[in-house]
């Protein structure tokens, strides 16, 4: 925890004095850690004196914020309209059973969370799933093993 | 690079980037957008460095990463110029070809052309390509020639120019009365005159004012605003510029989404290079005008992308929205008078300018001038982003351009305007598209999202998914959206479940007539939109669910089962071993059985099961037939068996 919270100052750095920032601040520790830990957020309360209440409305009411640990590999699969009717909701359907899990979740071992996005902006490949960074694009239910066995 | 200082300082630079380039320099231009990245733009981009060093080519050959050129589908895309030769579909292994073929012996390589799917014609040019020949390019043409982290790029096509004449030749209201004129509605969803929201801005009481760009793009299928940003973003710039100029503005905010990570460094980048240029900051181009851009990253919430939501998103509070009875335009970001426009909007106020407000009316309709990005996608062949004038018909947008519904399935309609859209049916394919007619068919422009759905979409489910969506992006502030969307939500869940009653589709019509009047913002007054439009239409489809616990289009889960035809099955193991349930039973020689109590019918038999064979059928509204009796199962010779004993 110690170097995390080197890490959690120097994004704190950049905003100090400024207003409006909290969003952004916010933004870039999901971004550097994947998910917003307690303790961190009791130093951001600290140190850019806002109360604590406020931090957590802010990172309860964005998608884009965890306030849940995230497992090793992130799951998108996406549910955007053009996905959708292409059958995305079956994929999303087979992901859950593969990994018996819900959607917004992560499993037990944290190997895999879990999450539903709307349109990645490659609707031509959907439906589209993509795992830390990875796009499968055209994919069956059938395929969606294969793809997972992939991430230890 | 020194700053330019004055308009003619922009021309002597825009004269010295054409001067030093040789346009009998080979050239190629590679697609980098988001679809074409994640088709593995990257990997070609790095076969492309690789083979050019190999072949000793690097000063000899150019090479330049642009955004989106629309035709998504058939990505990466590469342009190499001279000539203009279109690449699809290119992979790594291409490239040392593409290099010793095209680029040293100026041959083509037809494998990668684009052929007509009916008469296997093949194009060399883009523009020849059916999807592009029939769009209008005007906003979007910018991204196949420019490297949106290259400003000049921009410059070259003349970018920037119109910052110039409206700095340097017009006053702010000549400005704003050009913009007037030309009638440019807002593409963000509205289509509110452009030019009057500016006026009320620039005449409210209040400093500073602001001004905005709304790259939130919450419309879960669509992404031309993205599509802008990511390989065009100085066109943005310029046009906020100029809308700060008319206004009266000196700081203006982008609001982009950090699910966008290459239109937010995209942008960064632009942003620095713009004021390093001094086309931003103090005395931009020597006229003394000052504007300065800060980016503001949303956090992805649906609601958030509203005008006073947003507001309070870049004041860094929740972003929801505020009452309604102030405008945003008069007090917006910490209550001073706040312009907000669309992406697409301002991308379209230096043509504008430039070409003149008579140029733009003369293209579309009466009531909707210009052109509008639509994001085709769906069930259509072409997928991609496709540019139009308004008043396009439908049909020629999914046919001429799409190429029509994939894999000769039966179109069934089109969804426009997203989660505060409609659905249109088949028998308005001839109407033309603007903002007024999209209205009168019950659905609306919105950002323009533009789905097409087949024989296998359900129209209940669809209207399931977009209550769904916007019950869970519902800020929660006034009663009639939250829980007008929930009981919606309800009622939509027990209809695809089999639980549907009689007077469900009464009760859903009432509850939205409350969301429509009592809502405070209008994710809630619009909400009911793909619901009602979807009841006006495709009754019949509900009625069936109701009525006949049947899905026509064979989607919903708990209407329909899966189910071997014995007739047809060849026994073949596929299912059976691909089944993730263990629910089929059989063995070789002996036609499969789906236990039905085992099966949690995600439809993997279905897929797997040959296409020549297609044993595994969905049925819906009737029982599944008994199976046949053990006797009867064996196949014999490994022919087809038929169901009697001899
Ligand atoms: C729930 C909701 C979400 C919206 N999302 C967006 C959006 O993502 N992008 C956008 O440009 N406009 C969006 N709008 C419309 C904006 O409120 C605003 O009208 C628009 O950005 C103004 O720009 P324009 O006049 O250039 O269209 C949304 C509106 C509502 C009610
Ligand atoms: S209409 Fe819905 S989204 Fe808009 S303010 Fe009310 S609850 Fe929030
Ligand atoms: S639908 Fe899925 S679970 Fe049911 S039989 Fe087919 S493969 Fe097995
Ligand atoms: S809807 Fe899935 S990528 Fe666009
Ligand atoms: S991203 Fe390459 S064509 Fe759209």
């Amino acid at each position: 925890m110690k170097v995390k919270m080197k890490r959690v100052d120097e994004i704190i750095e950049r905003y100090k004095g400024e207003e409006g920032v909290l969003i952004q601040l916010l933004l870039d520790i999901q971004s550097e850690f994947n998910w917003i830990p307690h303790g961190v957020i009791a130093r951001i309360s600290e140190k850019m004196r806002i109360p604590t209440s406020q931090i957590y409305r802010i990172a309860s009411f964005y998608k884009a914020m965890s306030l849940n640990p995230v497992g090793r590999h992130i799951i998108h699969v996406c549910l955007g309209t053009a996905c959708q009717v292409r059958g995305a909701p079956k994929i999303l359907d087979r992901v859950e059973e593969n990994l018996k899990i819900k959607e917004g979740s992560t499993t037990a071992d944290m190997r895999f969370s879990l999450r539903r996005v709307n349109c990645l902006g490659c609707c031509a490949m959907g439906p589209v799933v993509v795992v830390d960074g990875n796009y499968h694009g055209k994919i069956t239910p059938a395929m969606v093993e294969d793809i997972l066995e992939k991430y230890e | 690079m020194p700053r330019l200082n004055s308009k003619e300082d922009l021309k002597a630079l825009r004269r010295k980037i054409i001067g030093v380039r040789d346009l009998n320099k080979p050239y190629i231009t590679l697609c980098s957008g988001t679809a074409c990245h994640a088709t593995g733009s990257d990997a070609v981009a790095a076969a492309i460095q690789k083979e050019l060093e190999k072949q000793c080519l690097t000063g000899e050959v150019g090479v330049r990463r642009t955004g989106c050129h629309g035709f998504c589908e058939r990505g990466p895309i590469i342009i190499i110029y001279p000539g203009e030769i279109c690449y699809l579909n290119v992979t790594p292994e291409d490239v040392p070809e593409i290099i010793s073929k095209t680029i040293k012996g100026r041959e083509i390589i037809e494998r990668l052309l684009y052929a007509d799917p009916n008469t296997g014609e093949q194009m060399v040019h883009e523009q020849d390509i059916p999807f592009y020949k029939y769009q209008t390019r005007l906003v979007f043409s910018g991204n196949l020639w420019v490297d949106p982290t290259n400003i000049e790029d921009y410059i070259a096509l003349g970018g920037y120019r119109a910052l110039a004449k409206v700095l340097h030749e017009m006053t702010p209201e000549e400005v704003l009365e050009e913009v007037k004129r030309a009638n440019l509605r807002g593409r963000g969803g509205g289509g509110f005159p452009a030019g009057r929201k500016w006026e009320t801005t620039r005449d409210a009481s209040g400093e500073p004012k602001y001004v905005i760009v709304n790259c939130d793009e919450g419309d879960p299928g669509a992404y031309m605003d993205r599509s802008i940003m990511e390989g065009n973003p100085h066109r943005v710039l310029e046009g906020l510029t100029i809308a700060a100029y008319a206004i009266g503005a000196t700081q203006g905010f982008v609001y982009v989404r950090q699910e966008y990570p290459l239109a937010v460094s995209n942008l960064a980048i632009a942003l620095e290079q713009a004021k390093e240029y001094g086309l931003l900051g103090e005395d931009i181009l020597g006229s003394g005008f000052e504007f300065d851009v800060k980016v503001h990253r949303g956090a992805g919430a649906f609601v958030s992308g509203e005008s006073s939501a947003l507001m309070n998103a870049i004041e860094g509070k929740v972003g929801e929205p505020r009452p309604k009875y102030v405008h945003t335009s008069e007090a917006g970001i910490w209550d001073k008078p706040s312009n907000l426009n669309n992406v697409e909007t301002l991308a379209n106020v230096p043509l504008i300018i430039e070409k003149g407000a008579d140029w733009f009316g003369s293209i579309g309709t009466e009531g909707s001038k210009g052109t509008k990005i639509f994001s085709l996608v769906g069930t259509v062949n072409n997928t991609g982003l496709v540019e139009v004038p308004m008043g396009t018909t439908l049909r020629d947008i999914i046919y001429k351009i799409g190429g029509g519904i994939r894999g000769g399935k039966r179109f069934k309609g089109v969804q426009t305007g997203g989660p505060s859209g409609g659905i249109i049916p088949e028998q308005y394919l001839d109407s033309p598209v603007d903002f007024d007619e999209l209205t009168k068919l019950g659905s609306m422009m919105g950002s323009g999202g533009m789905i097409a759905i087949d024989e296998d979409t359900c129209i209940v489910d669809l209207a399931r998914y977009f209550v769904d969506f916007l019950c869970d992006e519902s800020c929660g502030k006034c009663v009639p959206c939250r829980e007008g969307l929930k009981r919606m939500r309800e009622i939509l869940e027990d209809i695809v479940a089999g639980r549907g009653k009689e007077g469900d589709i009464e009760l859903l019509k009432e509850i939205a007539v409350v969301m429509k009047e009592a809502s405070l913002c209008a994710l809630g007054t619009t909400a009911a939109n793909p619901t009602l439009s979807t009841i006006r239409y495709f009754r019949d489809e509900y009625e069936a669910h109701i009525k006949e616990k049947r899905c026509p289009a064979l989607v919903c889960k708990d209407l329909i089962s899966y189910y071997i035809d014995p007739e047809k099955c060849i026994a073949c193991l596929k299912c059976l071993k691909n089944c993730p349930e263990g629910a089929i039973e059989g063995e070789k020689r002996v036609i499969h059985v789906i236990e039905q109590s085992k099966c949690v019918k995600c439809g993997i038999c279905y897929d797997v099961c040959p296409p020549k064979v297609g044993a595994v059928k969905k049925i819906s509204g009737r029982p599944v037939p008994p199976s046949l009796p053990e006797a009867e199962r064996a196949i014999r010779k490994g022919k087809k068996k038929g169901g009697g004993s001899d």
